[in-house]
């Protein structure tokens, strides 16, 4: 029993950092129905941009916490900024382009960021500092859950909690939700759609940052390439949960994180992945919109 | 003018026939082979120069005990039919030895000839482990680590050092972890003093290994074993103390790196790892390293520093024997110890290289120390 609880906060922790990468996909797929295949790189840079400012704040010997808290808030802010420029720069001129467009630019864009990256910082793999401290209450099960394992679970459910209150009650969900059900019309009634677009990716790159900053403090190194496992795996949850509904996305990262844990634990590691996909074929046939999906009905 | 031509060649036929056995009796012939032209030259060359520098030297010495050495020098192209076309030729000239073959299919291919011709072969640069484990080719000896040198090195660490009973390997799945890990794990199994109990392959750049991590804690094992790189050690490593699990952690050449070092930090301390033996300092390497330089005007390549250990060792032994014969040649070879480039070396029964190949390194206060 204290087996299957130790693997179940194992696969809770994974599956909290595919949810932040997740909903990022999710969210943008749902408002203009593009693939965002450089979303993992805004997770690589919001992971790099921590690694920046944690170094500098650790120089000048701020308190753990407040690093911890400085180093999100920089690394959301800056990977936003990538987002908001990339969807400029790459989608918005393609946005009445076929769809085949916008996914090729997408590519181009993930490779252009991590060479980019590479070449201003290094190909390298580097140390990334333990922001989150030993908590002292968790000591006496720290053989079952870790205190960044602890933290990964409580940042990455607030910060989903806060989203999905944002997107219910406030005015700026409001207006998501009306551009994600049909843009046109969201225009008419004066939404303005291309700063709604625009929030979107700031918001989903924010995310990201968060658990790019989250797991490389969990696994103390980084590097270039770390976005695009991450990103394979929270796209594959996104498809899981129903790409474009939140709460699918978030759904899916748990039931991904969970059997890939739970295959580790059971069967064997090898077969990590074997599972994650059989399981995602399995769910595609017979729920082929995803979990929490919904059938889009092509208006004719 | 026909039986002019005829006349003629028939004359340097009987100049052949007359030349070669006058000539062998004043020398002591000794083969060198590899690819000596095409792609694999890179591979092949270093060994030929290597050994002419070696035999340069012992020439102006006096040779063997007064008797000058002979180089024949053969290309196999690295092809193993080539290659025994190429043993049968030395073997007619009557070769004592072999500095060769550079490539492992031609060694392989090659041995049963140089066998029956009671030939010694050494070679600098053959690694596949089935050569002579089996003890079928007692004439073969090398001057290189075999491909599972490292793994039966962290086994026997392992088993006799750490006295460890349960033992947890893991792997990333590549080529060079997996083959390590499988190694490691059917010379624990071979040695039935200790179990393997978790046998698992890891993704690399996966985002958490904690479920892998309680496996391991849950099999009891009291050493883990790992076959793969730098990256996927420094995080089983952290997350494996994060999870307070503190039991030894052996790890391979991959994992001797000064990224491991600065990634993994304070997490990094005790962790063990197997890595050669760092030569840049040891005289003879540095000596036969700079007259390769003067003669060639360039770095001496891959295997130099095996191929001159080879030659040096070969040469010695035929000096303490007395003789080139196969059966004498063979004992010196396994009771002598030679410096080389690599220290003072020696071969076990089986032709494997004491003292060339790999060593036990610890983490200790963030450098690598070698303990074994």
């Amino acid at each position: 029993m204290e087996y299957f609880i130790e693997l179940l906060f194992s696969g809770l922790t994974r599956g909290s950092i595919y949810a932040l990468i997740a909903l990022g996909y999710t969210m943008v797929y749902g408002i203009i129905g593009l693939i965002n295949f450089a979303h993992g790189e805004m997770y690589m840079i919001g992971a790099f941009t921590g690694l920046i400012v944690a170094e500098i704040l650790l120089i000048y010997q701020f308190p753990l916490p407040a690093v911890f808290v400085l180093t999100a808030l920089a690394a959301v802010i800056w990977s936003s900024a990538y987002g908001f420029t990339v969807e400029r720069i790459a989608y918005r001129p393609l946005r009445k382009a076929p769809r085949l467009a916008p996914l090729i630019s997408a590519i181009g864009m993930s490779i252009f960021l991590q060479n980019y990256v590479q070449l201003v910082q290094t190909a390298d793999f580097l140390p990334f500092p333990s922001l989150i401290p030993e908590f002292a209450f968790l000591e006496p099960y720290a053989g079952i859950i870790g205190s960044t394992d602890a933290a990964i679970l409580v940042v990455s459910l607030i910060a989903m909690l806060l989203l999905s209150v944002m997107v219910k009650w406030t005015r700026i969900g409001k207006a998501m939700r009306a551009t994600a059900q049909d843009q046109k019309m969201a225009l008419l009634v004066g939404v303005n759609v291309d700063r709604i677009i625009s929030f979107t990716f700031i918001l989903g790159s924010g995310l990201a940052a968060i658990g790019g900053v989250l797991i490389a403090s969990h696994v103390g190194q980084i590097n270039v390439f770390i976005g695009f496992i991450a990103g394979i795996k929270a796209f594959t949850a996104a498809v899981l949960g129903g790409i474009g509904s939140i709460p699918g996305a978030v759904l899916g990262s748990y039931v991904l994180g969970l059997t890939e844990s739970l295959t580790t634990g059971y069967v064997s590691s090898d077969y990590e992945d074997v599972f994650a996909f059989a399981l995602l074929v399995l769910i595609l046939i017979f729920r082929p919109s995803g979990l929490l999906g919904k059938a889009s009905v092509d208006k004719v | 003018m026909r039986t002019t031509v005829f006349s003629f060649i028939l004359a340097s036929f009987i100049l052949i026939f007359l030349q070669s056995p006058t000539y062998a009796e004043n020398t002591i012939k000794i083969g060198v082979t590899g690819a000596h032209q095409g792609d694999l030259a890179s591979y092949g060359l270093p060994s030929l120069k290597a050994t002419q520098l070696v035999v340069k030297d012992i020439n102006s010495q006096g040779g063997i005990n007064g008797v000058p050495i002979e180089l024949l020098a053969e290309d196999d192209g690295c092809k193993p039919e080539v290659a025994t076309n190429v043993a049968t030729k030395l073997v007619a000239a009557g070769v004592k030895a072999v500095i060769g073959h550079v490539c492992s299919g031609p060694t392989k291919a090659t041995l049963p000839i140089y066998r029956d011709a009671n030939v010694v072969v050494i070679s600098p640069a053959a690694t596949t482990p089935n050569l002579s484990q089996d003890g079928t080719y007692q004439n073969f000896f090398r001057t290189i680590a075999a491909d599972d040198a490292q793994a039966r090195l962290q086994t026997d660490f392992t088993l006799q050092t750490l006295k460890a009973k349960k033992i947890a390997i893991l792997h990333d799945k590549g080529d060079y972890g997996k083959g390590l890990a499988e190694y490691a794990r059917t010379f624990i199994e071979q040695s039935k003093d200790a179990k393997v109990v978790l046998f698992e392959g890891v993704t690399p750049g996966a985002v958490d290994y904690s479920a892998v991590i309680q496996k391991i804690k849950r099999s009891n094992a009291d050493a883990v074993l790992f076959g793969g790189y730098h990256p996927e050690a420094s995080k089983i490593v952290g997350q494996m103390r994060q999870k307070r699990l503190t039991i030894p952690f052996v790890s391979d050449d991959g994992v001797k790196d000064a990224t491991f070092l600065k990634v993994a930090g304070k997490d990094a301390e005790g962790v063990y790892a197997t890595g050669p033996a760092d030569v840049s300092n040891n005289p003879i390497a540095i000596m036969y390293r700079d007259k390769f330089r003067a003669a060639e005007g360039a770095e001496p390549g891959s295997f130099f520093d095996n191929a001159v250990a080879a030659a040096l060792a070969l040469t010695q032994a035929m000096i303490k024997a007395g003789t080139a014969d196969a059966d004498a040649l063979i004992k010196a070879l396994r009771t002598q110890k030679v410096a080389t480039p690599f220290g003072d070396i020696t071969f076990d029964d089986r032709g494997e290289p004491v003292g060339i190949g790999f060593f036990i390194y610890q983490v200790q206060n963030g450098r690598f120390v070698l303990v074994q």
